[in-house]
């Protein structure tokens, strides 16, 4: 049954000394698709994409990836997966084409089958014109997309990518983007780290949020914007109408208004699941208060995440992630 | 043992490809024991009590094993340079052999390091340098200068591994130039102090340059009378020297690059 997972980890633990920066990890990633793992800095994500990726020996539970033990079998492990992020990158003094042999190479394959991926993989990801070219000169897109293929090189069963569009352009990102859902369609089992919410309300199947070296929440993006309520906006006509809106919608949601003066808005997170639209139109209008735009709408994932991870860091410390 | 010889060949390709694009540090290592023969051999050779043609004799097998002691601070840097960048973490991610990175830097060393031999004893003949015991005697000492390069391009991969950063590693890689100093690289050891002599005698440079210098027929190989053992053998101390240094730090770096940063 574990083979059906790409990655699977029970109570993962990582200390760096005192320092615990997975305290029982549980994870579950199916084949075929994207897990988006999202969590504040120093909550664990790097860590847990270290210990997945041999990187780094648990410390505690254990963690199979292609339904292999990381700490029993790494070899084995190394064979199935493929890595791009931060922290493994290219070699920036070769040119693209030559890190892409070299990387062939090193995951086994011989001669003129290391050339023939390595031209592959330039195509696929449109590096063909600069594949000459020593890499360190390469725009932060192309390198991104050069990580991505070196990443590929050896048609891993299951991917992690850490952050990997970070600092990238919306074009850029797209192209990445499109790239990691192909291959999660293709079945394979990807791990996505993001700072971007929006980078995993598009690609992930599941989301997992992660404090405290623990997961915290974890489901589709629909669910987990539904765990958290709708949203009410209501935008007025002057400024001096925002305060009594506030008060409305205090009442009406249960949830803290939040006021934006530039734009006359007012929002709060609805708790109440029987709250209605005509109910809060009513209440605004026998308030007196003049509405030029009202809507509910269900909450972005970065309210689910701002949400999530506010209530778990007030009651326990963070643990440090880049402490070693 | 064969993915680590194929592997190890990717990496050496790999180094070879680094240096043409940035040839930079490789001209400087090619050219600077050339500089420093041509310096020393007309400068000091001048100034000393021997002749200046019989000190450049005794010279060039000097430089020769000082150029092959660079291998520590080349070693050292390469490693250091690694270390600390993401391409390492590729590497230990991918199911290659865990020994291939420093075998394939030492190697690509080694590959280097032969072909800058070349101009320097180039330079060396032309300075009246001669090679009395013929082809068998060059071979002989080309063998144990380039043993011994590779012994301290493992043990400067070792030093590099441990270094904090880049930085520290250039800092330290380039006190290393001391090293000859203190040996019979450049001058004969008979007129220094006691101690001072011991430790020069002992100096693993000294033993290679003692070598070259038997290999080869020149002046100054033959050791003064109660010289230390290396210098009094120095075929077999520098032979064994290269061993008992390779033998602790190619493991020891090995397992260190294993491990990783952290």
């Amino acid at each position: 049954m574990t083979t059906t997972y790409a990655v699977l980890s029970e109570g993962l633990e990582k200390n760096y000394g005192e320092v615990h920066a997975l305290r029982g990890l549980d994870l579950a990633v199916p084949y075929g698709t994207v897990c988006g793992l999202l969590g504040p800095n120093g909550a664990g994500k790097t860590t847990a994409v270290r210990t997945f990726t041999t990187l780094t020996a648990p410390t505690g539970g254990r963690a199979l990836v292609a339904g292999h033990d990381v700490t029993r079998d790494p070899a084995a492990v190394r064979r199935a997966i493929g890595v791009t992020g931060q922290y493994a990158s290219v070699d920036g003094d070769l040119t693209g084409r030559e890190n892409l042999r070299l990387f062939a190479r090193l995951a086994g394959l011989r001669g003129a089958a290391a050339r023939t991926r390595a031209d592959e993989l330039l195509d696929r990801f449109g590096l063909g014109g600069a594949a000459d070219r020593v890499a360190s000169t390469w725009s932060g897109g192309m390198k991104r997309r050069l990580d991505l293929a070196a990443g590929l090189i050896n048609r891993p069963r299951v991917l992690f990518l850490d952050e990997p569009t970070t600092g990238l352009d919306p074009g850029a990102r797209e192209h990445i983007w499109a790239a990691v859902r192909e291959l999660a369609d293709e079945g394979a089992g990807v791990l996505l780290t993001t700072q971007y919410l929006e980078e995993a309300d598009r690609l992930a199947d599941d989301i997992v949020v992660v404090d405290g070296g623990r997961v915290v929440a974890g489901g589709t993006p629909a669910e987990l914007k539904a765990r958290i309520g709708a949203r009410a906006e209501v935008t007025v006509a002057d400024r001096s109408a925002l305060a009594g809106a506030a008060v409305v919608l205090d009442q009406l949601t249960g949830g803290t208004p939040v006021l934006d003066e530039e734009h006359l808005t007012a929002g709060a997170t609805v708790l109440d699941g029987a709250l209605t639209l005509p109910r809060i139109i009513r209440a605004l209008d026998a308030a007196g208060i003049p509405v030029t735009d009202a809507a509910l709408r269900p909450p972005t994932l970065d309210e689910v995440f701002l949400r999530l991870t506010r209530v778990r860091s007030a009651t326990s410390g963070h643990a440090k992630e880049n402490a070693a | 043992m064969s993915t680590l010889l194929s592997d190890g060949g990717a990496v050496v390709t790999r180094q070879l490809q680094k240096a043409r694009h940035a040839p930079a540090l490789l001209i400087l290592t090619q050219t600077m024991p050339i500089t420093m023969l041509l310096f020393f051999g007309y400068v000091f050779g001048s100034a000393l009590a021997m002749p200046g043609s019989e000190y450049r004799e005794f010279l060039v097998p000097g430089l020769l094993a000082a150029t092959a002691a660079n291998g520590l601070m080349t070693g050292m840097f390469t490693a250091a340079q690694d270390a600390h960048r993401g391409v390492m973490d590729r590497f230990r991610t991918l199911p290659m052999s865990r020994a291939a990175v420093p075998l394939g830097q030492t190697a690509a060393d080694l590959l280097t390091t032969a072909l800058s031999m070349v101009p320097l004893m180039l330079v060396g003949l032309a300075m009246g340098w001669r090679i009395e015991h013929g082809l068998p005697g060059a071979l002989g000492a080309l063998g144990v200068l380039l043993l011994f390069r590779f012994a301290t391009a493992w043990a400067g991969t070792y030093l590099g591994l441990l270094s904090k950063s880049e930085e520290a590693a250039g800092q330290l890689g380039s006190a290393t130039f001391v090293l000859p100093m203190l040996s019979s690289a450049y001058l004969p050891t008979a007129g220094l102090p006691g101690w001072l002599r011991a430790v020069a005698e002992w100096n693993p440079i000294s033993a290679v340059a003692s070598a070259v210098r038997v290999l080869c027929g020149n002046a100054g190989g033959e050791a003064a009378a109660g010289a230390a053992w290396p210098a009094a053998h120095p075929v077999a101390g520098a032979v064994l020297w290269s061993l008992v240094l390779l033998a602790l730090s190619a493991p020891a770096a090995a397992r260190r690059f294993t491990r990783g940063p952290g």
